[in-house]
């Protein structure tokens, strides 16, 4: 697969005037993701700033209103980068049965041919890590995990499908994840379990947080 | 209180969107037009970001259930009460038992009714839109159907003065490209990953919304836009506007549902200022994009924010001489 390349230092990019995203440099990876949740805290507090929302090693505020000094938000934000300690989160493990392959993972194929890998290797390799959750987006409650062994990187889809079901277990580039509810995706579905990750009317509203881990078991794998 | 007479799906309950919840992964949701769902609010008395609905599809009916002051704003849809005509960005009384219509929009595409203090649901993570994908917030979680019944925090004959309108915003802050509707586009972190040629085409091409276009993402149809080299990209937050390009090169503008993270290369953004252009941007409609810098990005919010002021005043006169 394509990846880009591997920057050395941190990019901060805008997007319009609602938010800013700030990128670490270097592979991504637990220790730099620890910094990014350390960041988050503390430019969560900062004047302007709305929300402090982490990603995959990268981290984006939104704001109130759009800072009239933007390139003094983003010097304070370099500096503070810089001297961020990684903030060691060690949450709940929390154990899902998942069934690979088959009418539950409508895109194992795809992986198949990309990888060059047999399905048994596939869930084997995908169930081996115990998966920090990185960051919570794309959906109420969704987790973004780390840690997925690089042998099953699969680029994102051509074109997003319209619908994948809840509990789809897919992958996206070096990324994967669990979909807390059906809907759109631009991942490559590989298999299914069963969970409720999010709930509206709880504080806080979704189940996982950063810093907890998922522990995948294999329940079955259909050839 | 009014009943909805429709079987119309897809309108549903916006207030400006649901801020707070994205670590939780929860996008804003939010009226597509927060200028007309604004100005509606105005007319009415009640605070900018009362709730409203927003209906995508026509012809749309209610029925009043008791007395209530209510707004239409957004597309032009022909509104009428008991078969009286209303002018478009109008706020008017209706009695127990009429019926608003909504026709066929003669321009834009998603129109706002307003009612008096704003609709009466829940606030869920301190908003009232309805957020589809969580189910949860709005009526119930879902769009409006048939038989529905939704109240107004103000019901009753209004103390407001009714039956004048203001300007609409397509006149008040036009923009247009030789002759389409236009949106101004700030360059996000991918721009210059993209080849030069297809940058340019970008700028000077026209684009077509198809009809996967929808309150999730704008899906355009024009010259394909091609990047240098293959990207594959860290998940990070987005927002609504971010113009993001998958492989295949045809673009999706992140609209007011859209998740609140992705990983596709990111062309641009379409400033907050104008995605209530692009929201009223019929399907099967061309648009053309001009390209901005931060600063006129800013400045356009506060145009957009002048002309609301200017609204207010307006109904404050009104108000001054109907006592």
């Amino acid at each position: 697969m394509s990846t880009a390349s591997v920057s050395l230092r941190p990019h901060i990019s805008l997007l319009g005037s609602t938010a800013l995203l700030f990128e670490a440099p270097g592979e991504l990876d637990l220790a730099p993701q620890q910094r990014i949740w350390s960041l988050a805290l503390q430019a969560g507090q900062w004047a302007d700033i709305h929300e402090a929302v982490p990603g995959m090693n990268n981290l984006m505020l939104t704001f109130t209103k759009p800072p009239r000094d933007l390139n003094g938000l983003c010097e304070r934000l370099l500096e503070a980068w810089e001297q961020s300690q990684p903030l060691p989160l060690e949450g709940r493990i929390v154990e899902l049965p998942v069934v690979y392959g088959g009418e539950f993972g409508p895109h194992m194929a795809d992986v198949v041919a990309h990888t060059g890998l047999d399905i048994d290797t596939i869930a084997n390799l995908h169930c081996e890590p115990l998966y920090p959750v990185y960051a919570l987006g794309s959906h109420p409650g969704y987790c973004y995990l780390g840690g997925m062994d690089p042998r099953l990187a699969t680029p994102r889809r051509q074109v997003p499908v319209i619908s994948i079901a809840a509990g789809s277990v897919s992958i996206g580039g070096v990324q994967t994840g669990v979909s807390a509810s059906a809907g759109p995706s631009g991942w490559n579905t590989i298999g299914r379990t069963e969970m409720s990750f999010f709930d509206p009317t709880q504080n806080p509203p979704a189940m996982l947080r950063p810093g907890d881990m998922l522990r995948l078991r294999i329940e079955r794998i259909i050839r | 209180m009014i009943e909805i007479l429709s079987a119309t799906a897809l309108a549903t309950v916006q207030d400006f969107g649901r801020f707070g919840s994205l670590g939780y992964g929860v996008g804003t949701s939010g009226a597509m037009d927060h200028l007309a769902l604004a100005l509606g609010n105005l007319l009415l008395g009640n605070p900018e970001d009362a709730a409203a609905i927003e209906i995508p599809l026509f012809p749309f009916e209610v029925r009043f259930v008791q007395d209530c002051a209510f707004a239409v704003t957004g597309a032009a849809c022909e509104a009428s009460l008991d078969g009286q005509p209303l002018p478009p960005f109008w706020v008017a009384q209706a009695r127990e038992g009429q019926v608003l219509s909504l026709g066929y929009p003669t321009s834009g595409s998603r129109a706002y009714l307003c009612l008096a203090g704003g609709i009466d649901v829940p606030q869920v993570l301190g908003s009232r839109s309805t957020q589809l994908r969580g189910e949860f917030g709005g009526l119930q979680g879902r769009a409006l159907q048939q038989g529905d019944r939704l109240a107004a925090l103000r019901p009753g004959k209004s103390a407001l003065p009714t039956d004048f309108g203001v300007v609409s915003p397509s006149q008040a802050l036009p923009l247009q490209r030789d002759g389409l509707p236009a949106m101004r586009v700030l360059p996000a972190a991918e721009y210059e990953c993209f080849l030069e040629d297809s940058r340019a085409a970008f700028w000077a091409g026209e684009w077509k919304v198809t009809t996967q276009s929808n309150r999730y993402g704008y899906r355009l149809e024009g010259t394909p836009i091609l990047p240098k080299a293959a990207m594959e990209i860290r998940s990070h937050g987005i927002v609504p506007g971010v113009i993001q390009v998958p492989h295949g090169g045809q673009p999706i503008i992140q609209m007011r549902d859209a998740q609140p993270s992705g990983g596709y290369p990111k062309f641009g953004t379409v400033i907050e200022a104008d995605l209530w252009r692009l929201g009223q941007a019929p399907i099967g409609s061309k648009v053309r994009f001009i390209e901005c810098s931060y600063s006129e990005a800013v400045a356009a919010l506060e145009d957009n924010q002048r002309y609301l002021e200017e609204v207010r005043r307006l109904v404050e006169l009104h108000g001054l001489a109907s006592r």
